[in-house]
Order: structure tokens, then sequence, then C-alpha cells
């Protein structure tokens, strides 16, 4: 499967917003150690290593 | 008990008196690299002289765990039963973090193979047995208190040696360094040996104590005996256990080796100090290979070729399938054979030191991560897998030695996974015992297939468990194994003059196709 970098998902805006509500106070190193655990859970669900290369190389374009 | 530690005699070499005759082989350092070398070669009747600098085995016990596939090597060489005999066999893996159990790992779940996972050995037992066995050997001319100094190669190779009685010159068709992770030969040879080094010491101590721990691995990160750091326990014969302990970057190598500062450790991790300290050293551990091991007739083989650090005791196993690589290749190729036979060892055996190159670093990476993003990643999977079954097996705290599969051998076919060509011909037991004990030179196995006459010997394995490692569903199998037990090529049916075509490839070591 091909990386999807067309619109995915329903109610994007309620998601963003849960994303910061979970980040809400913490420090920025607490904030570093979610995003982490985010991005291992996320990744074991994809569980596609040509999608997460694509991620990878899309989120590192400068 | 301490081992008891005996010099091997000294002898002054003929070439001292009188100019010897060209060797074959003359192999450089009587590690348990270059010994196993030794009777590697004589086993295809391949003569050799070995030289050390030294008159004694290791000086404390370094490699402890010794792989399945090193075992299958030792039953050719004829030590695996006092290894096994004198061993302590283990497969279970633990690791916790904190003080909870947070992945485990079988390193051999199914049954039906003679040789175990691992078993536990000082290395000094294990270069006894070697030397004693190469002592032994007829085609064995074993050279304590030789130390090579010098080397010049044209068409054959010229070596130095100095000796307690003075300096004297060999001349061999080529030359082994078997030399260590230090390797004089390198040095003498101006080679670059590039990788990396971890900012990282671990106090890694031998002690001897009256204990009923199991014979399991156990690593701990963070344990609450050893605060922020890792921890390694594992058992060996005659109760010696091993314990490596991570002490930061920070730590002074010279004071954390005195008693004083490492009793108090250990009597942390095991609750008590009833025990008596057998060997302490303090490591920086690295991960570094040589561009190539083969500069014409000069080859290396072992840590002088590739260094890892020890999580996943990929040093010395590592430099054993070295052996078992170069072994019929060099002994062809002193019989006439193509010298295409020791690129092909060149090419391979990189191919494994950089399988167990990543491997070594990736674990030491988990273990010692740089500040910033791989810490924060590393202690997310630590945190994670108390949570979530997906992040247990990304704790990595040692991805244990396996083989390789070497790229470009074949043909293949639809067989079994476990069987591919560059893979180690899995053993099963046979109507005759052991198939690998079968598998001595080139062979071909046929599995209800009446094997084309190619002038190769041919085996027709019973059994279920040889059935499902090699036929699995398939009405019939073939399969041509390299002296090294490695599978060369497979079909489901051939005829002779493609089993006569992949075999003349390989017996040239090109790739195939
Ligand atoms: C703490 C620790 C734990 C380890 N644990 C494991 C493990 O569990 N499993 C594993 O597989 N590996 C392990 N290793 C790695 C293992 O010890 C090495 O890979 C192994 O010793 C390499 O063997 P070698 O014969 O290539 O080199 P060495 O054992 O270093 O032998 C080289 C020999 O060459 C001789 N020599 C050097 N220069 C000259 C010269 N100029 N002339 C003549 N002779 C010379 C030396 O005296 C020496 O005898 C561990 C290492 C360490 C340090």
């Amino acid at each position: 499967m091909a990386l999807n970098t067309l619109p995915n998902l329903p109610d994007h805006d309620g998601f963003y917003a849960a994303l910061l509500a979970a980040h809400k106070g913490l420090t920025a190193e607490e904030s570093a150690a979610l995003n982490a655990e985010l991005i291992l859970i996320l990744a074991n669900h994809i569980g596609d290593r040509a999608v997460l290369d694509a991620a990878l190389t899309l989120a590192g374009q400068r | 008990m301490a081992y008891d530690y005996r010099p091997f005699p000294y002898a002054p070499p003929p070439g001292l008196t009188a100019p010897e005759p060209r060797h074959p082989v003359l192999i450089v350092g009587a590690g348990p690299i270059g010994l196993a070398m030794a009777l590697e070669l004589a086993n295809h009747g391949v003569r050799s002289v070995v030289v050390d600098d030294n008159d004694v085995v290791s000086v404390g016990s370094r490699a402890i765990c010794w792989s399945k596939r090193s075992l299958e090597i030792f039953a050719r060489l004829g030590i695996a039963e006092r290894c096994l005999e004198k061993g302590v066999t283990w497969k279970v893996g633990r690791t916790f973090h904190r003080d909870r159990e947070v992945f485990n790992f079988d390193l051999l779940p199914e049954d039906g193979h003679r040789m175990p996972a691992f078993i536990n050995l000082q290395q000094y037992y294990v270069e006894q047995y070697l030397a004693e066995a190469a002592i032994a050997h007829p085609l064995i001319d074993l050279r304590f208190k030789n130390r090579v100094t010098a080397l010049s190669q044209s068409d054959h190779v010229r070596a130095e040696i100095g000796t307690p009685d003075g300096p004297y010159r060999l001349e061999a068709e080529y030359l082994l360094a078997c030399d260590g992770a230090r390797s004089p030969i390198r040095g003498l040879m101006g080679l670059d040996f590039k990788g990396e080094l971890f900012e990282e010491r671990f106090l890694i101590a031998d002690i001897e104590m009256e204990a009923d721990f199991p014979p399991e691995r156990h690593f701990w990160f963070e344990p609450t005996f050893h605060p922020g750091q890792s921890a390694l326990l594992h058992k060996q014969p005659d109760n010696i256990y091993r314990i490596d302990l991570q002490l930061g970057w920070d730590a002074d190598p010279e004071a954390e080796r005195q008693p004083d500062r490492v009793i108090p450790r250990i009597e942390r991790v095991v609750g008590h100090s009833d025990f008596r300290l057998d060997w302490v050293s303090v490591y920086t551990f690295q991960c570094r290979r040589l561009d190539q091991f083969v500069h014409d007739r000069v080859i290396f083989v072992g840590d002088s070729a590739h260094v890892v650090s020890p999580f996943g005791a990929r040093g010395g196993n590592g430099g054993m399938q070295d052996v078992d690589n170069l072994g019929w290749k060099l002994a062809a190729v002193l019989a006439g054979g193509p010298e295409t036979l020791l690129e092909s060892y060149d090419r391979e055996r990189q191919h494994g030191a950089d399988e167990n190159i990543a491997n070594s670093t990736r674990a030491t990476r988990f273990m010692t991560p740089e500040d910033g993003a791989e810490r924060v990643f590393r202690d997310a999977v630590l945190r994670l897998a108390g949570k979530a079954a997906f992040a247990r097996a990304w704790v990595n705290s040692g991805r244990l030695s396996r083989p390789c599969t070497y790229p470009g051998l074949g043909p293949d076919a639809d067989l079994p996974v476990g069987a591919a060509p560059g893979m180690v011909a899995p053993d099963a037991p046979v109507a005759e015992g052991w198939l690998q004990d079968q598998l001595r030179g080139w062979t071909l196995l046929a599995f209800n297939h009446d094997a084309p006459d190619v002038g190769l010997p041919v085996l027709h394995p019973t059994g279920d468990n040889a059935r499902a490692r090699y036929q699995g569903d398939a009405a019939n199998a073939l399969y041509l194994i390299r002296p090294d037990q490695v599978v060369a090529a497979r079909w489901i049916t051939a005829t002779a003059a493609e089993v006569t075509t992949a075999l003349s490839h390989h017996k040239e070591g090109r790739p195939w196709p």
C-alpha cells in the first residue's frame, strides 16, 4: 500500500483538538515523550514498512 | 573454583637454526579463531603453522555464550562433546524494566536439533580444548611465544618472527591474520579499521558463588539495584556468574576496577556478600570492520577483521562463521582451485559482519541512547512495553547470534523458508544419527527424488523433521549443500546438467546467477 496523503480522517478538526488537549499543560519534555509513544503505537498499527518509510521521507522534506 | 592457568610449552622453532621450507599456511594468533582455523584446515587435509606471542589461554573469561552454529562447527573440530559436557545449556532470555519482566525469548522452541541454542562456557575452556586438539593433530604445528613483527608479500608471504631465542623468518603461501581486535598485522599493513566507538563504560565481572540462579539470560533496564543503568546476569560453569553493569561515560575505569568499588555494586545485584571476585574489567565497546578481509595473500579472520560490542554474542560466534566459510575455500585454492573462491569469502563474510555490526550497534544504542530523540524513543519503548504487547519485542538488550543468510546463492525453488540457499542446512534426526554429521563435503540431499548422477554423494534423509524442514508440502525436493553445510541451491526436481551448472558456478565462488 502507498502512503495516503489525501484527506482520509473524518472530523480531523476534532482529532486535532484532541491531540492538543492531550498535550495541554505538559512540559516540552513530557510532550516529546507523549509524541514518541504515539508514533510507536501508530507505526505498529500501520504495520507496513513501505508506508512508514514514505511517511518518514515526507516528514523530513524541507 | 578458579581456572588453573597452565602455560603451554615453548620449543625453539626449527627456523632458528636453518631456513624452513615454505609452508602452505601461516596462522597468526592462537585465540579461538586461529585455533579453530587450523583444525578446520586440517580437516580438509591442509597443514598449518600457528604462532602466538603468548603461551596461555585467554586471561579472564571474555566470550561466554557459544551459539548453536558454533557448536555445530565445534562438532566437526572434535571439541563439541567437551564443550557440551562442561557448559551451561540455555535458551531462554528474560528482560526486565525496573523490576518487572517486559520481554522474554526462547531461542530454540522446536525439537529435533542435536545442538542447543546456546551454551555458556568461559573462553579459556574453549581455547584450552581447541589448543589440546591442535597440539594432538599431526597437520598442525603450534608455536607459543612466537610473535610476528614484520611481513611482506609477493607470490607468497614472508614473516619475521621473534622468539625468546631470537628472531627467524617464515615463508607461507597464505598468511591468516587471526591476531585479534588490536591486530598488529592490520597495523603493519596500515589498514583502516572503520566504525564507531560507544561512549559508555561497562563493568564486566565474573564472580564465584553458590546460587540456584536458573540457566537463563537476565537483563535489566534501570533496575532498582543499579538505578538509571543496565545490568546483565548470566550463569557459567564452576559456579561462576557473569555480571555486566553499565557505568556511564564519566566513570573512571581505573577506580571502577578496584574491589572496594566493585564489591558493593555486586552486593546490590546478588543481595549478599557471599561471593568471590574471579575477574573484573572495565570496557568501552566498538563496532568496526576492515573494508576488505582479503589482501592478496594475507587474509583477516575473526576480531582482526571485525569487532562488535558483546550484546548479542556476535564476536566469537561471528568469527567461527568466518572459519567455517574460509576453510574449504582456502583448501580448494591450495589444491589448484580458482582464487575467485577467496573473493567469495570476502564478499560473504563482509555481509555477515555487516549484519553482526548492525545488530550489535542497535542493541548498544538502545542501552546507551544519546541525549535527545534517541533517549526519548528508548524510554517510550520501555514505558510502552509495560502496557502494549507489541512494544515488548522492541526492547533490545541484544539479538543473539545466528548465522546470516548469504545472498547470491541459488537457484531457489518453492520449498520451506528455513532451508533457502545461503542458509545453514538445518539439522534433523535421521536414521544414521544426525543429518549434519553426514554433511562433510559437497552433498546432494534428495527427497522423493532420484538424484541425478553428478559424481556427488547423495543422501535420502528420512524422518518427519527432515521432511518438514526440507521438503514441506512439495512433491519432491533436491538440495545441493556446500562443504560448510550451507545450502548452495535447491530444486523441486533437476537434471544432471542443471545440477552440474550450479555446482561448477559455486565451486568458483561466483554469485548466482
Ligand atoms: C567482555 C567480553 C565478552 C564477550 N562475550 C562474547 C560472547 O559471549 N560470545 C562471543 O562469541 N564473543 C564474545 N566476545 C568476543 C570474543 O572474545 C572475541 O570475538 C574473540 O576472542 C575473538 O577471537 P580471535 O581469535 O579473533 O582474537 P583473540 O582472542 O584476541 O586472539 C588473538 C590472538 O593473537 C595473538 N597475537 C596478537 N598479535 C600477535 C602477533 N604479532 N604474533 C603472534 N600472535 C599474536 C594474541 O596473543 C591472541 O592469542 C566477548 C568479548 C569481550 C571483551
